[in-house]
């Protein structure tokens, strides 16, 4: 293999092209993204970055003087790939040939209907789009977050703290309940009300009102909550829409072995934009974390680099962390699957426990909030057990 | 200056041990048997490393998954970027004893910022 593309200029492809140094390869690597930035971190952007306590060269995922002797070409869109002689097209004209490929696009936020016309709309997913929410947020006045899921609920926790009057609106009946369950989605979103965030569950937005600038969020029941500053988190979509057409197989974002080889011989994906089979449920799931963009490269690259003779490692169950109001909401596993959820120490009123999530009795998941070091135990036991 | 920390029968192999310096300071016994010093605090934001995972020689901070070699102190990926210190260990009649550093801490921002009196 002579030449390597990886595609996607983030997490994800900054740690493939680092596993493709680290597993041996010296041929011609060439990174491609469509950001003018170099690869940095997103998880602070709804947090410390947006709060104002980490400043933009904190958020860079390269050590200081890190030097992958890799091509970069940023600012720059993949539009098209070819299969037959693996051309990644760009949006400029040019074509990148390369015997390898990694696909790192990640995903794109999804915008509501007729969200965008609106200046104090904001989705947040980019550098630009925390700049931009940043500065709006510094006006004050009232924020309305539509969307109670992490980012949703870490955006209100960093705009209360920084003393924004904060409603969060959200269709479910609970919010979290996808990835945590009913119960502790339930019990997690408390953490808004202690704070004196509006928390409105199960009702739809309608629509937003303002003429040049957004004034209110109108809900389905027929309410219109005011709003100077509106912030829409309502999940991501998969950036693989380049890829329409050309042979590589597409099943909400890009489909993968259980080592992130596609429909297409040479080609692999990693990231928020890859569906991985899960040998375990024997499904095929796309993991939206940061611990699984940097982790599963590594296994990627061995498959790519032995055109699929490497044994993947198995890989460790999902993890992901979020921080809001000052606590630490930590979790590993799936919960899906489970028939039954227990605290096993602390207590949820205080806001630190550990819950455990079974199935059958074998647990599968496990909830901590302000409990690192339990968590980090059970952690481990959850990846042993899934051996 | 030895500090003592607390007696090896005291720390399991497999466990962590925190010292309440300032910056606190973390004990590790590897299930090889060895015990090492290091920085308590992760170098990328406010975790504490004695809360982590130890296997072999390294351990992973508790909250996103960087490794740091607690031989060196070196971190071997993202999100962490800088080395915690290193501090040198003496065991003598079964208690352990600690010379901490005299190089500068490579503290995580939010908590240099709160020592510099900046925003919390
Ligand atoms: C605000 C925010 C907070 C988060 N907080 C947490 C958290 O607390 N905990 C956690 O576990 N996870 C968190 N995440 C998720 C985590 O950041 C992602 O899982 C991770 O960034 C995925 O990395 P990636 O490289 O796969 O995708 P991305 O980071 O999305 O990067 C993909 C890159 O590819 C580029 N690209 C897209 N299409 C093209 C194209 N056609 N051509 C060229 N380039 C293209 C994009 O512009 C982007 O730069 C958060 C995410 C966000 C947005
Ligand atoms: S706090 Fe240690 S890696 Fe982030």
């Amino acid at each position: 293999m002579r030449t390597v593309a990886v595609v996607g200029a983030s997490l994800a492809g900054l740690s493939a092209a680092r596993s493709l140094r680290k597993q041996g390869f010296d041929g011609r690597l060439i990174v491609i993204g469509d950001e003018q930035h170099r690869p940095y971190d997103r998880p602070p952007l709804s947090k410390e970055f947006l709060a104002g306590t980490v400043r933009e060269a904190d958020l860079a995922l390269e050590t200081d003087g890190e030097d992958l002797q890799a091509e970069w070409l940023l600012g720059v869109r993949a539009a098209g790939f070819d299969p037959g002689d693996h051309a990644v097209r760009l949006a400029d004209g040019r074509s990148v040939r390369a015997d390898g490929v990694v696909i790192a696009t990640g995903a794109t936020a999804r915008m509501l209907p007729g969200g965008d016309g609106l200046d104090g709309v904001h989705t947040l997913r980019t550098l630009d789009d925390a700049r931009a929410l940043r500065a709006d947020l510094a006006r004050g006045g009232r924020l309305v977050v539509i969307g109670g899921g992490f980012i949703g609920a870490e955006v209100a926790s960093t705009a209360y703290g920084l003393g924004l009057d904060v409603t969060v609106v959200e269709a479910a009946p609970t919010p979290l309940a996808g990835p945590l369950g009913e119960v502790m989605g339930g019990v997690v979103s408390t953490l808004h009300a202690d704070h004196g965030v509006r928390l409105l569950c199960g009702v739809g937005v309608k629509g937003l009102s303002g003429s040049a600038r957004v004034d209110a969020v109108l809900l389905e029941d027929g309410r219109s909550i005011p709003a100077d500053t509106v912030v829409i988190g309502v999940g991501a979509r998969p950036c693989v829409e380049w890829l329409e057409g050309s042979g590589v197989v597409l099943d909400d974002g890009v489909k993968c072995g259980a080592d992130g080889r596609t429909s297409v011989a040479g080609v692999v994906a990693v990231g928020d934009c890859a569906s991985w089979y899960d040998p375990f449920a024997g499904v095929h799931r796309r993991v939206e974390h940061w611990t699984g963009a940097r982790e599963r490269p590594d296994a990627a690259v061995a498959a790519l680099l032995s055109a699929g003779a490497a044994t993947p490692a198995a890989p460790r169950p999902p993890y992901f962390w979020s921080d809001q109001y000052g606590v630490r909401i930590q979790f590993a596993g799936h919960s899906a699957g489970a028939d039954s959820v227990t605290v096993e120490e602390g207590l949820p009123d205080e806001r630190s426990f550990l819950a455990v999530y079974r199935r059958s009795g074998h647990p599968v998941a496990v909830l901590g909030m302000n409990q690192p070091r339990l968590f980090t135990r059970w952690r481990k036991q959850l990846a042993t057990a899934t051996l | 200056m030895m500090i003592p920390a607390c007696r090896l029968a005291d720390l399991p192999r497999g466990e962590a041990h925190r010292l309440d310096l300032d910056p606190p300071v973390s004990l590790f016994h590897t299930d090889d048997g060895e015990v090492f010093a290091i920085d308590d605090t992760c170098t990328h934001q406010d975790a504490s490393l004695a809360d982590g995972w130890l296997e072999g020689s390294e351990v992973e901070c508790p909250l996103h998954a960087s490794k740091f070699d607690l031989r060196t102190g070196a971190v071997d990926s993202p999100p962490a970027k800088l080395p915690v210190r290193t501090h040198q260990v003496l065991i003598e009649d079964g208690m352990i004893y600690v010379q901490p550093s005299t190089e500068a801490p490579n503290l995580p921002p939010c908590i240099a910022a709160r020592l510099a009196g900046g925003p919390a």
